[in-house]
Protein backbone atom coordinates (compact mmCIF):
# COMPACT_ATOMS: atom_id res chain seq x y z
CA UNK A 1 0.00 0.00 0.00
CA UNK A 2 1.36 3.57 -1.16
CA UNK A 3 2.07 5.78 1.85
CA UNK A 4 -0.57 8.37 0.49
CA UNK A 5 -3.40 5.53 0.68
CA UNK A 6 -2.08 5.08 4.66
CA UNK A 7 -2.35 8.20 5.61
CA UNK A 8 -6.25 8.17 4.00
CA UNK A 9 -7.08 5.16 5.93
CA UNK A 10 -5.57 6.47 9.27
CA UNK A 11 -7.64 9.78 8.98
CA UNK A 12 -10.24 7.42 8.11
CA UNK A 13 -10.21 5.31 10.97
CA UNK A 14 -10.01 8.18 13.35
CA UNK A 15 -12.99 10.31 12.75
CA UNK A 16 -14.82 7.74 12.68
CA UNK A 17 -14.46 7.33 16.00
CA UNK A 18 -14.80 10.64 17.12
CA UNK A 19 -17.93 10.42 15.12
CA UNK A 20 -19.15 7.27 17.60
CA UNK A 21 -18.58 9.38 19.98
CA UNK A 22 -20.00 12.42 19.03
CA UNK A 23 -23.72 10.42 18.07
CA UNK A 24 -23.42 8.73 21.48
CA UNK A 25 -23.05 12.36 23.16
CA UNK A 26 -26.19 13.45 21.15
CA UNK A 27 -28.08 11.03 21.70
CA UNK A 28 -27.91 11.30 25.27
CA UNK A 29 -28.55 15.00 25.32
CA UNK A 30 -31.40 14.64 23.80
CA UNK A 31 -32.65 12.15 26.19
CA UNK A 32 -31.79 14.46 29.09
CA UNK A 33 -33.45 17.46 27.08
CA UNK A 34 -36.89 15.40 27.32
CA UNK A 35 -36.00 14.61 31.39
CA UNK A 36 -34.98 18.39 31.77
CA UNK A 37 -38.35 19.72 29.77
CA UNK A 38 -40.36 17.29 32.29
CA UNK A 39 -38.99 18.44 35.34
CA UNK A 40 -39.75 22.63 34.46
CA UNK A 41 -43.44 21.04 33.40
CA UNK A 42 -43.37 19.48 37.21
CA UNK A 43 -42.39 22.66 38.81
CA UNK A 44 -44.96 24.64 36.72
CA UNK A 45 -47.97 24.00 39.40
CA UNK A 46 -46.10 25.52 41.85
CA UNK A 47 -44.89 28.44 40.59
CA UNK A 48 -48.49 29.13 39.30
CA UNK A 49 -49.86 28.87 42.64
CA UNK A 50 -47.39 30.86 44.30
CA UNK A 51 -47.47 33.79 41.62
CA UNK A 52 -51.18 34.00 42.41
CA UNK A 53 -50.44 34.11 45.54
CA UNK A 54 -47.99 36.94 45.71
CA UNK A 55 -50.34 39.21 43.66
CA UNK A 56 -53.51 38.89 45.72
CA UNK A 57 -51.30 39.93 48.37
CA UNK A 58 -49.84 42.52 45.91
CA UNK A 59 -53.18 43.93 44.91
CA UNK A 60 -55.38 42.84 47.74
CA UNK A 61 -53.62 44.94 50.67
CA UNK A 62 -51.40 48.12 50.88
CA UNK A 63 -48.79 45.95 52.31
CA UNK A 64 -45.30 47.84 51.64
CA UNK A 65 -42.72 45.56 52.15
CA UNK A 66 -39.24 45.71 50.60
CA UNK A 67 -38.87 43.13 48.64
CA UNK A 68 -41.59 44.94 46.56
CA UNK A 69 -41.05 48.92 47.18
CA UNK A 70 -38.19 50.15 44.60
CA UNK A 71 -35.19 52.13 46.20
CA UNK A 72 -35.17 56.06 45.43
CA UNK A 73 -31.69 56.01 44.12
CA UNK A 74 -30.67 52.06 44.01
CA UNK A 75 -27.08 51.95 43.72
CA UNK A 76 -25.78 48.65 44.21
CA UNK A 77 -27.41 45.71 41.97
CA UNK A 78 -26.40 41.73 42.08
CA UNK A 79 -26.31 40.01 38.77
CA UNK A 80 -26.98 36.11 39.12
CA UNK A 81 -25.40 34.39 36.13
CA UNK A 82 -26.57 30.86 35.12
CA UNK A 83 -23.79 29.48 32.92
CA UNK A 84 -23.02 25.34 32.95
CA UNK A 85 -20.22 23.08 34.28
CA UNK A 86 -19.30 21.46 31.32
CA UNK A 87 -18.56 22.83 27.72
CA UNK A 88 -19.31 21.16 24.21
CA UNK A 89 -22.79 23.30 23.98
CA UNK A 90 -22.05 25.63 21.12
CA UNK A 91 -22.20 29.31 21.85
CA UNK A 92 -24.50 28.39 25.22
CA UNK A 93 -22.06 29.98 27.92
CA UNK A 94 -21.18 32.84 25.49
CA UNK A 95 -24.41 33.84 24.94
CA UNK A 96 -25.31 33.92 28.92
CA UNK A 97 -22.05 35.45 29.35
CA UNK A 98 -22.60 37.86 26.69
CA UNK A 99 -25.71 38.81 27.89
CA UNK A 100 -24.56 39.54 31.46
CA UNK A 101 -22.13 41.49 30.52
CA UNK A 102 -24.55 43.88 28.20
CA UNK A 103 -26.59 43.68 31.35
CA UNK A 104 -24.05 44.85 34.05
CA UNK A 105 -22.85 47.25 31.74
CA UNK A 106 -25.59 49.00 31.26
CA UNK A 107 -26.50 48.82 35.20
CA UNK A 108 -22.97 50.41 35.51
CA UNK A 109 -24.19 53.31 33.46
CA UNK A 110 -27.41 53.99 35.46
CA UNK A 111 -24.85 54.44 38.34
CA UNK A 112 -25.18 51.60 39.67
CA UNK A 113 -22.18 48.94 41.34
CA UNK A 114 -22.61 45.12 40.35
CA UNK A 115 -21.52 42.46 42.42
CA UNK A 116 -22.07 38.68 40.28
CA UNK A 117 -23.40 36.09 41.68
CA UNK A 118 -22.59 33.24 39.28
CA UNK A 119 -23.67 29.18 39.15
CA UNK A 120 -21.64 26.89 36.86
CA UNK A 121 -17.79 26.71 36.49
CA UNK A 122 -18.17 27.68 32.92
CA UNK A 123 -18.91 31.30 33.64
CA UNK A 124 -16.65 31.28 37.13
CA UNK A 125 -13.33 30.70 35.16
CA UNK A 126 -14.52 33.12 32.42
CA UNK A 127 -14.78 35.73 35.14
CA UNK A 128 -11.38 34.17 37.21
CA UNK A 129 -9.85 34.27 33.63
CA UNK A 130 -9.98 38.04 33.56
CA UNK A 131 -9.93 39.03 37.43
CA UNK A 132 -13.07 39.97 37.87
CA UNK A 133 -14.61 39.94 40.81
CA UNK A 134 -17.41 37.40 41.78
CA UNK A 135 -19.15 37.62 45.21
CA UNK A 136 -20.52 34.07 45.76
CA UNK A 137 -20.01 30.81 42.80
CA UNK A 138 -21.73 27.59 42.81
CA UNK A 139 -20.89 24.71 40.40
CA UNK A 140 -21.76 20.85 40.66
CA UNK A 141 -25.34 21.07 40.07
CA UNK A 142 -26.12 22.31 36.81
CA UNK A 143 -27.19 19.64 34.73
CA UNK A 144 -29.56 18.56 36.86
CA UNK A 145 -30.67 20.98 39.81
CA UNK A 146 -32.90 20.56 42.28
CA UNK A 147 -34.90 22.51 44.60
CA UNK A 148 -32.39 22.66 47.34
CA UNK A 149 -29.98 24.13 44.96
CA UNK A 150 -32.00 26.42 44.07
CA UNK A 151 -32.78 27.51 47.48
CA UNK A 152 -28.94 27.20 48.31
CA UNK A 153 -28.45 30.05 45.68
CA UNK A 154 -31.33 32.15 46.84
CA UNK A 155 -29.78 32.39 50.47
CA UNK A 156 -27.29 34.46 49.96
CA UNK A 157 -29.16 36.80 47.46
CA UNK A 158 -32.24 37.25 49.07
CA UNK A 159 -29.76 38.42 52.67
CA UNK A 160 -27.90 40.78 50.27
CA UNK A 161 -31.06 42.79 49.41
CA UNK A 162 -32.62 42.67 52.70
CA UNK A 163 -29.59 44.54 54.45
CA UNK A 164 -29.08 48.02 54.17
CA UNK A 165 -27.27 48.88 51.04
CA UNK A 166 -24.55 50.88 53.27
CA UNK A 167 -23.90 47.80 54.85
CA UNK A 168 -23.15 45.81 51.59
CA UNK A 169 -26.86 44.93 50.84
CA UNK A 170 -28.16 45.35 47.36
CA UNK A 171 -31.06 46.99 46.21
CA UNK A 172 -31.49 45.27 43.41
CA UNK A 173 -31.58 41.53 41.76
CA UNK A 174 -31.03 40.50 38.43
CA UNK A 175 -31.12 37.11 37.03
CA UNK A 176 -29.60 36.24 33.50
CA UNK A 177 -30.34 32.54 32.36
CA UNK A 178 -30.86 31.01 28.91
CA UNK A 179 -34.70 30.22 28.21
CA UNK A 180 -36.00 27.47 26.71
CA UNK A 181 -38.14 28.09 23.95
CA UNK A 182 -37.96 25.28 22.21
CA UNK A 183 -35.91 22.54 21.19
CA UNK A 184 -34.09 24.79 18.27
CA UNK A 185 -34.38 27.85 19.52
CA UNK A 186 -32.52 28.89 23.34
CA UNK A 187 -32.08 32.37 24.27
CA UNK A 188 -30.09 34.36 26.67
CA UNK A 189 -32.62 36.42 28.93
CA UNK A 190 -32.07 38.74 31.88
CA UNK A 191 -34.60 39.93 34.26
CA UNK A 192 -34.89 42.13 37.30
CA UNK A 193 -36.75 39.29 40.15
CA UNK A 194 -36.62 41.92 42.58
CA UNK A 195 -38.24 44.40 43.55
CA UNK A 196 -40.94 42.95 42.64
CA UNK A 197 -43.26 44.65 39.87
CA UNK A 198 -46.18 43.18 40.89
CA UNK A 199 -48.14 44.76 37.96
CA UNK A 200 -46.43 42.68 35.77
CA UNK A 201 -46.87 39.40 38.24
CA UNK A 202 -50.69 40.37 38.01
CA UNK A 203 -50.58 40.89 34.28
CA UNK A 204 -48.86 37.42 33.95
CA UNK A 205 -51.87 35.90 35.83
CA UNK A 206 -54.86 37.88 34.92
CA UNK A 207 -54.23 37.10 31.36
CA UNK A 208 -56.10 34.25 31.96
CA UNK A 209 -59.04 36.01 32.91
CA UNK A 210 -59.46 35.84 36.55
CA UNK A 211 -60.03 38.37 39.04
CA UNK A 212 -59.01 37.88 42.48
CA UNK A 213 -61.36 37.59 45.48
CA UNK A 214 -60.57 39.96 48.33
CA UNK A 215 -58.02 37.74 50.30
CA UNK A 216 -58.68 36.59 54.34
CA UNK A 217 -54.93 36.80 55.70
CA UNK A 218 -53.53 34.46 58.44
CA UNK A 219 -51.50 35.81 60.71
CA UNK A 220 -51.73 39.15 58.80
CA UNK A 221 -50.60 40.71 55.06
CA UNK A 222 -47.08 41.52 56.05
CA UNK A 223 -47.13 38.19 57.54
CA UNK A 224 -48.15 36.41 54.49
CA UNK A 225 -45.76 38.61 52.54
CA UNK A 226 -42.60 37.95 54.43
CA UNK A 227 -43.02 34.56 54.03
CA UNK A 228 -44.22 34.45 50.67
CA UNK A 229 -41.62 37.17 48.83
CA UNK A 230 -38.25 34.68 49.67
CA UNK A 231 -40.04 31.52 48.63
CA UNK A 232 -41.14 33.40 44.95
CA UNK A 233 -37.69 33.98 44.57
CA UNK A 234 -36.35 30.92 45.35
CA UNK A 235 -38.96 29.37 43.04
CA UNK A 236 -38.37 31.58 40.04
CA UNK A 237 -34.28 30.91 40.40
CA UNK A 238 -35.61 27.16 40.51
CA UNK A 239 -37.30 27.57 37.62
CA UNK A 240 -34.60 29.55 36.16
CA UNK A 241 -31.94 26.53 36.79
CA UNK A 242 -34.23 24.42 34.79
CA UNK A 243 -34.62 26.37 32.35
CA UNK A 244 -31.10 26.67 31.39
CA UNK A 245 -30.62 22.80 32.49
CA UNK A 246 -32.69 21.82 29.51
CA UNK A 247 -31.47 24.99 27.24
CA UNK A 248 -27.83 23.65 27.75
CA UNK A 249 -28.65 19.56 26.90
CA UNK A 250 -30.42 20.85 23.78
CA UNK A 251 -27.38 23.37 22.89
CA UNK A 252 -25.59 20.29 24.05
CA UNK A 253 -27.37 17.80 21.39
CA UNK A 254 -27.21 20.61 18.26
CA UNK A 255 -23.41 21.00 18.67
CA UNK A 256 -23.26 17.45 18.95
CA UNK A 257 -25.48 16.86 15.90
CA UNK A 258 -23.67 19.37 13.87
CA UNK A 259 -20.41 17.64 14.32
CA UNK A 260 -21.92 14.14 14.14
CA UNK A 261 -22.85 15.59 10.76
CA UNK A 262 -19.22 17.21 9.90
CA UNK A 263 -17.60 14.19 10.80
CA UNK A 264 -19.98 12.16 8.27
CA UNK A 265 -19.06 14.38 5.31
CA UNK A 266 -15.40 14.06 6.48
CA UNK A 267 -15.24 10.60 6.28
CA UNK A 268 -16.90 10.94 2.69
CA UNK A 269 -14.11 13.57 1.06
CA UNK A 270 -11.45 10.99 2.75
CA UNK A 271 -12.70 8.48 1.25
CA UNK A 272 -12.89 9.59 -2.22
CA UNK A 273 -9.17 11.23 -1.66
CA UNK A 274 -8.40 7.59 -0.82
CA UNK A 275 -10.17 6.02 -3.40
CA UNK A 276 -8.42 8.40 -5.91
CA UNK A 277 -4.86 7.58 -4.56
CA UNK A 278 -5.04 3.83 -4.44
CA UNK A 279 -6.88 4.29 -8.65
CA UNK A 280 -3.73 6.55 -9.08
CA UNK A 281 -1.52 3.89 -7.44
CA UNK A 282 -2.87 0.96 -10.02
CA UNK A 283 -2.50 3.51 -12.73
CA UNK A 284 0.83 3.67 -12.00
CA UNK A 285 1.48 0.11 -11.82
CA UNK A 286 -0.07 -0.81 -14.76
CA UNK A 287 2.16 2.11 -16.67
CA UNK A 288 5.40 0.88 -14.68
CA UNK A 289 4.28 -3.36 -16.03
CA UNK A 290 3.47 -2.30 -19.65
CA UNK A 291 6.40 0.34 -19.72
CA UNK A 292 8.52 -2.37 -18.46
CA UNK A 293 7.57 -5.12 -20.86
CA UNK A 294 7.29 -2.92 -23.93
CA UNK A 295 11.47 -1.68 -22.95
CA UNK A 296 12.29 -5.73 -22.38
CA UNK A 297 10.61 -6.24 -25.84
CA UNK A 298 12.20 -3.26 -27.46
CA UNK A 299 16.03 -5.35 -25.79
CA UNK A 300 14.85 -8.66 -27.28
CA UNK A 301 14.02 -6.93 -30.79
CA UNK A 302 17.84 -5.57 -30.47
CA UNK A 303 19.68 -8.53 -30.16
CA UNK A 304 17.83 -11.24 -32.13
CA UNK A 305 18.99 -9.45 -34.95
CA UNK B 1 -74.00 16.72 45.75
CA UNK B 2 -72.95 17.26 48.75
CA UNK B 3 -70.85 20.54 48.69
CA UNK B 4 -67.04 19.78 47.50
CA UNK B 5 -63.54 21.71 47.28
CA UNK B 6 -60.93 20.55 45.08
CA UNK B 7 -58.02 20.21 46.30
CA UNK B 8 -54.48 21.08 45.18
CA UNK B 9 -51.11 19.70 47.21
CA UNK B 10 -48.34 20.72 45.59
CA UNK B 11 -44.26 20.46 46.21
CA UNK B 12 -42.06 22.63 44.93
CA UNK B 13 -40.83 19.87 42.18
CA UNK B 14 -43.83 18.14 41.81
CA UNK B 15 -47.97 17.74 42.21
CA UNK B 16 -48.31 15.55 45.46
CA UNK B 17 -52.03 15.17 45.34
CA UNK B 18 -55.34 16.54 43.73
CA UNK B 19 -58.54 15.98 44.28
CA UNK B 20 -62.24 16.96 45.45
CA UNK B 21 -62.77 16.97 49.45
CA UNK B 22 -65.28 17.92 51.86
CA UNK B 23 -62.52 18.99 54.84
CA UNK B 24 -59.02 20.05 54.86
CA UNK B 25 -57.69 20.40 58.22
CA UNK B 26 -53.89 21.96 58.25
CA UNK B 27 -51.40 24.41 60.83
CA UNK B 28 -50.73 27.69 60.16
CA UNK B 29 -48.91 29.93 62.32
CA UNK B 30 -52.12 30.90 64.02
CA UNK B 31 -53.14 27.49 64.75
CA UNK B 32 -54.90 24.28 63.31
CA UNK B 33 -57.28 25.73 60.58
CA UNK B 34 -59.96 23.75 59.03
CA UNK B 35 -61.63 25.03 55.60
CA UNK B 36 -64.77 23.06 54.19
CA UNK B 37 -66.20 24.01 50.47
CA UNK B 38 -67.73 27.91 50.63
CA UNK B 39 -64.86 29.16 53.24
CA UNK B 40 -64.03 32.78 52.91
CA UNK B 41 -60.92 33.31 50.70
CA UNK B 42 -57.97 33.01 52.69
CA UNK B 43 -54.42 33.16 52.17
CA UNK B 44 -52.15 31.97 55.54
CA UNK B 45 -48.69 30.74 56.17
CA UNK B 46 -48.40 27.09 56.92
CA UNK B 47 -46.46 25.26 59.73
CA UNK B 48 -44.76 22.05 59.18
CA UNK B 49 -47.33 19.66 60.27
CA UNK B 50 -49.65 16.70 59.20
CA UNK B 51 -52.52 18.32 56.63
CA UNK B 52 -55.62 16.38 56.85
CA UNK B 53 -57.88 15.67 53.88
CA UNK B 54 -61.11 14.45 54.24
CA UNK B 55 -62.01 12.99 50.39
CA UNK B 56 -65.54 13.26 49.27
CA UNK B 57 -65.82 9.62 48.92
CA UNK B 58 -65.14 9.20 52.57
CA UNK B 59 -61.70 8.59 52.75
CA UNK B 60 -58.94 10.57 54.46
CA UNK B 61 -55.72 11.50 52.87
CA UNK B 62 -52.87 12.58 55.55
CA UNK B 63 -49.84 14.18 53.91
CA UNK B 64 -46.98 15.66 55.95
CA UNK B 65 -45.64 19.40 55.09
CA UNK B 66 -42.87 21.33 55.62
CA UNK B 67 -43.55 24.76 55.25
CA UNK B 68 -45.55 26.75 52.72
CA UNK B 69 -48.69 28.24 52.37
CA UNK B 70 -52.43 27.58 51.88
CA UNK B 71 -54.57 29.43 49.72
CA UNK B 72 -58.52 29.38 49.18
CA UNK B 73 -60.73 30.76 47.05
CA UNK B 74 -63.33 30.11 44.42
CA UNK B 75 -64.19 26.75 46.07
CA UNK B 76 -60.39 25.76 44.68
CA UNK B 77 -57.93 24.93 47.97
CA UNK B 78 -53.68 25.09 47.37
CA UNK B 79 -51.21 23.80 49.49
CA UNK B 80 -48.01 24.93 48.62
CA UNK B 81 -45.26 23.35 50.32
CA UNK B 82 -41.45 23.04 49.92
CA UNK B 83 -41.24 19.33 50.63
CA UNK B 84 -44.65 17.39 51.29
CA UNK B 85 -45.05 13.53 51.31
CA UNK B 86 -48.15 11.56 51.78
CA UNK B 87 -48.20 9.27 54.60
CA UNK B 88 -47.73 6.12 52.72
CA UNK B 89 -45.01 7.47 51.11
CA UNK B 90 -43.20 7.76 54.21
CA UNK B 91 -40.50 5.38 55.18
CA UNK B 92 -41.52 5.31 58.77
CA UNK B 93 -37.95 3.41 59.85
CA UNK B 94 -36.14 6.41 57.95
CA UNK B 95 -38.05 8.57 60.01
CA UNK B 96 -37.36 6.86 62.91
CA UNK B 97 -34.07 6.61 62.92
CA UNK B 98 -33.83 10.51 61.70
CA UNK B 99 -35.61 11.54 64.81
CA UNK B 100 -32.68 9.59 66.87
CA UNK B 101 -30.06 11.39 64.70
CA UNK B 102 -32.08 14.69 65.14
CA UNK B 103 -32.06 14.20 69.17
CA UNK B 104 -28.71 13.43 69.77
CA UNK B 105 -27.58 15.94 67.64
CA UNK B 106 -30.22 18.54 69.07
CA UNK B 107 -30.93 19.53 65.63
CA UNK B 108 -34.85 21.41 66.84
CA UNK B 109 -35.93 21.43 62.89
CA UNK B 110 -34.47 18.21 61.56
CA UNK B 111 -36.28 16.57 65.12
CA UNK B 112 -39.73 18.84 63.90
CA UNK B 113 -39.57 17.38 60.80
CA UNK B 114 -38.97 13.56 61.46
CA UNK B 115 -41.42 14.13 63.81
CA UNK B 116 -44.17 15.07 61.54
CA UNK B 117 -43.42 13.02 59.59
CA UNK B 118 -44.24 9.87 61.78
CA UNK B 119 -47.27 11.54 63.16
CA UNK B 120 -48.82 11.82 59.76
CA UNK B 121 -47.64 8.18 59.18
CA UNK B 122 -49.18 7.16 62.10
CA UNK B 123 -52.74 8.89 61.06
CA UNK B 124 -52.96 6.88 57.83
Amino acid sequence: MGAQLRVYKRRIRSVTATKKITKAMEMIAASRVVKAQRKVAASTPYATELTRAVTAVGTGSNTKHPLTTESENPTRAAVLLLTSDRGLAGAFNSNAIKAAEQLTERLRAEGKEVDTYIVGRRGASHYNFRERKIAEQWTGFTDEPSYGDAKKVAAPLIEAIEKETADGGVDELHIVYTEFVSMMTQTAVDSRLLPLRLEEVAEETSAKGEILPLFDFEPSAEDVLDALLPRYVESRIYNALLQSAASKHAATRRAMKSATDNAGELINTLSRLANAARQAEITQEISEIVGGSAALADANAGSDR
Amino acid sequence: MAAELHVELVAADRSVWSGEATLVVARTTSGDIGVMPGHQPLLGVLESGPVTIRTTDGGTVVAAVHGGFISFADNKLSLLAEIAELSDEIDVQRAERALERAKSDADASAERRADVRLRAAAAR
